[in-house]
């Protein structure tokens, strides 16, 4: 009955995202204004009807309601409440409910908050919106619909697939979710200002927060990626440009480089077909990513509910939605006005560069990411992998961290680098000097490269606070060098990674002690033992750094039964200077057993690093955010006191 | 520096985005009607096991051919490697199929004598004969994907289960069952 109830919310959501497009584009001509009045109110049911559809999945998936198709095959009574939870939308239709969910209320809090664009660029924006969430809306109705029931009732439910069994991965997709979600906001104001070609300071800063709010989730949800790939797949690396990761790695570069130049276009008023492209790039390349990992077209480590009809259907809106906007933009990109002009050495001069660095990197993964699909048609079989990704990425990165370093210190309109010149003589001598040091140590040229600037680019990025008075900084100022030194922290723990690492691969008996950089590790035994799910090998192992104190590993090899499937559980030892990494291995020809060590200093600077990013940006969209509210807070007193005067 | 010149970039340059696109669609949709191949199944089950004539694993014993395998008795025969981790796990479990009266054979994959030695000795030896594949020439005439993998083969030398992976403890009635099923 509650499923029910959950399908005919979801149906009504539906019809109504229909009406608002229908409302919303009419009242762009001259005859329907009428219907101007009906757009905001609709899009506000709309999202809450859709969120009562999300609702009665997650409470179906709470109380393991079996009689619904979607739970007896992906969830079990026995289950951990937060398992059944997040079972809901750890599977294909689930995750399309919840992307529609987040759209709707992204949808209707645009509707009830946004007040400072032209309403007919507003309108348009959600009538654009509403174009987008219908065709999810049919994707999920027609091709994957959460509330199907199951007769006669199974006994329990099969279970959720055993890797996402982890609490790092039962929260992972819904973040890139989020984020996702995010940049189609981005995509509906673009459309909707280029339909109207009202494009301005209005619109970026009306675009800005939930840009910023889309790149924050995508930032943690790629590092959180990061660090599950890292620990759980047990190679040591931590970035294999899988393509699932290069799909969610295309987004970010092109939200970042949104990011930068909606900033531009707010305070500048500058960059504004620029702006609009990269809209419409951005959610671009979150279908893009959404469609490589649910198709299945792509082989990857983490094929998850891959499905080729489902691709069809994601490759025909993506078709609608991106081909239109491309369209759209052909025939108006031309006629919006030109913005503010700018020097090349200026802070917008600096911000192109990089956007520019950024989309030749987003060009290079996307062409490596789709080379493997380009040779099958021509009948070979290839794989792309890091030799063609880290050369190609770096070539961009590099200069694109030397911006990042002069960018911010430059004034907007003109400057002279004469003027930063002597700022910049500090950072300039210690990355030499870093650089010089690596050189004589004979590090390779990437992370020499990577070490240097580091230290260089941690230097400059805490340049723009000079001078200023902590109690009078703005907090989009101070996101923004947050965001900036956490480059440098993930760059410092990329190049020691790269450097410094000492691997070990033996092959030992019970009671050899094999040493690893400092650490002393014993193998104490292997046994076997059984989870729920799974068996495995489980390896005990006595480790101690510079003959400390005894800490004691336990590093699996795991098979999973239901599919089939290996895994290696390595263990882990975090100390403040880096990680200790075990994995245990098969059978040497001997007997003994084999054992794969690494030694990573300074290698969660990685992901510290990473998060030091997401929380600049917060920072930044908090700023943007509280001084809105203080304006909207302004403006509803004036008005207030108006009214009372006009009594 | 000076200003730059008003650049606006010519009205074809602005469709090279959707040119783009088109040419990315094209590609997807081709690739998408030959999806590639996943997971390999048995076709088999039901038909008699195809013609094979394999060398024994271990010196001094026995090798494997297809005639073994129709001489009227129920086998499991059981696709293992000494360097594949879940065979271990499944040892136990073979033993206890062992001591229900369960005849078991076992093709070792791409393996060494040496290697397999250690193997047996450390985790038992189940199997009443054991032969030596080492270019899985068995694994595709059976279609089977990976080590471990068992086959219920009848007296009349026809394949009638599958299991994928390891066997389990709890797994092993199943096992019995279906053993109990091609004997009849």
């Amino acid at each position: 009955m509650i499923a029910n109830l959950g399908l005919a919310a979801l149906w009504f959501a539906a019809a109504l995202a229909a009406l608002q497009l229908l409302a919303g584009g009419m009242s762009l001509n001259k005859g329907g204004q009428a219907l101007t009045g009906l757009v905001r109110p609709v899009a506000m049911v709309q999202g809450a009807l859709v969120a009562v559809a999300f609702l009665v999945l997650l409470y179906l998936f709470s109380v393991t309601d079996l009689s619904v198709l979607l739970v007896a095959k992906n969830s079990h009574s026995a289950k951990p409440l937060i398992y059944k939870l997040s079972g809901a939308w750890g599977n294909h239709e689930g995750s399309m409910l919840l992307w529609v969910t987040v759209m709707g209320l992204a949808g209707a809090f645009l509707a009830m908050v946004e007040r400072r664009l032209p309403e007919r660029t507003m309108l348009a924006t959600l009538a654009a919106q509403a174009f987008v969430s219908l065709g999810f809306y049919a994707f999920l109705l027609f091709a994957s619909n959460p509330f199907t029931r199951l007769n006669p009732v199974p006994l329990d439910g099969l279970g959720l697939n055993p890797t996402l069994q982890d609490p790092g991965l039962a929260f992972h997709p819904p973040t890139l979710y989020i984020g996702y979600v995010g940049l189609s906001i981005a995509f509906s104001f673009a459309v909707g200002a280029m339909l109207t070609r009202e494009v301005g300071p209005a619109f970026a800063k009306a675009m800005r927060p939930w840009v910023l709010g889309a790149w924050v989730f995508l930032t943690a949800g790629i590092v959180a990626g990061s660090y599950w790939a890292y620990y759980e797949l047990g190679w040591g690396g931590w970035w294999f440009w899988d393509p699932v990761e290069n799909a969610s790695l295309m987004p970010w570069l092109a939200a970042t480089a949104l990011l930068h130049s909606v900033s531009v276009l707010a305070s500048r008023n500058a960059l504004r077909t620029w702006t609009i492209m990269l809209g419409v790039v951005a959610f671009s390349m979150s279908m893009l990513g959404t469609f490589l990992v649910r198709s299945g077209i792509l082989t990857s480590v983490h094929a998850f509910a891959v499905d080729p009809t489902r691709g069809a259907f994601i490759l025909i809106l993506l078709a609608i939605y991106i081909g239109g906007a491309l369209a759209l933009f052909g025939l108006r990109a031309a006629t919006i006005s030109e913005g503010e002009r700018f020097s090349v050495t200026s802070r917008e001069g600096a911000l192109v560069v990089n956007n520019v660095l950024l989309s030749a990197t987003l060009g290079i993964v996307l062409m490596g990411t789709l080379y493997p699909l380009l040779a099958e048609t021509l009948g070979a079989k290839v794989s792309v992998g890091p030799p063609y990704f880290n050369p190609m990425s770096a070539v961009f990165v590099l200069p694109m961290l030397v911006v990042l370093a002069v960018g911010p210190l430059l004034r907007w309109r003109r400057d002279d680098f004469v003027r930063v010149r002597k700022l910049l003589i500090l950072p300039l001598a210690v990355t030499l000097g870093v650089g010089v040091m690596a050189l004589i140590s004979g590090m390779k040229l990437l992370p020499l490269l990577g070490m240097a600037l580091a230290f260089g680019l941690a230097l400059a990025s805490l340049l723009p606070l000079k001078g200023r008075r902590l109690r009078t900084l703005r907090l989009p100022l101070i996101g923004m060098v947050l965001a900036h030194f956490g480059v440098a922290v993930a760059l410092f723990g990329m190049a020691a990674d790269a450097a410094f690492t000492t691997e070990r691969l033996v092959a030992a008996n019970p009671g050899d002690t094999v040493e690893v950089g400092p650490w002393q590790v014993k193998l104490e035994q292997v046994v076997p033992v059984a989870g729920p799910n799974w068996t495995a090998l489980e390896a005990t192992v006595q480790a101690r750094y510079q003959g400390g104190k005894q800490i004691e590993l336990h590093p699996q090899a795991r098979s999973f039964w239901s599919p089939p499937q290996g895994t290696s559980e390595s263990a882990l030892s975090t100390r403040w200077n880096g990680q200790l990494y075990v994995v245990l291995g098969e059978v040497a020809e001997d007997g003994r057993w084999q054992l794969r060590l690494w030694w990573k200093p300074f290698v969660t600077l990685i992901w510290y690093g990473g998060l030091l990013i997401a929380l600049g940006g917060l920072l930044a969209m908090l700023g943007h955010l509280s001084s809105d509210l203080r304006r909207i807070v302004a403006q509803d007193k004036i008005a207030y006191r108006r009214m009372k005067q006009g009594r | 520096m000076s200003e730059p010149a008003p650049t606006r970039a010519s009205p074809w340059l602005l469709w090279l985005p959707l040119l783009a696109f088109a040419a990315f669609l094209a590609l997807v949709a081709y690739g998408l009607r030959n999806p590639a191949p996943r997971e390999v199944r048995s076709a088999l089950i039901g038909k008699p096991v195809p013609e094979f004539n394999l060398p024994p694993a271990l010196d001094g014993q026995p090798g494997l051919a297809r005639a073994d395998l129709a001489d009227g008795k129920v086998k499991l025969v059981n696709i293992f490697a000494s360097w594949c981790v879940p065979c271990a796990v499944e040892a136990p479990q073979l033993a206890a199929l062992k001591a229900a009266g369960v005849n078991l054979v076992g093709v070792a994959i791409r393996d060494k004598p040496a290697d397999l030695k250690i193997f047996l000795d450390r985790n038992g030896n189940p199997f009443s004969r054991i032969a030596a594949d080492n270019v899985s020439a068995i694994q595709f005439q059976l279609g089977s994907s990976g080590v471990p993998e068992s086959f219920v083969v009848d007296g009349r030398g026809v394949i009638r289960y599958q299991h994928i992976g390891e066997i389990r403890a709890d797994q092993v009635p199943l096992i019995l069952a279906e053993i109990e099923r091609a004997a009849r």
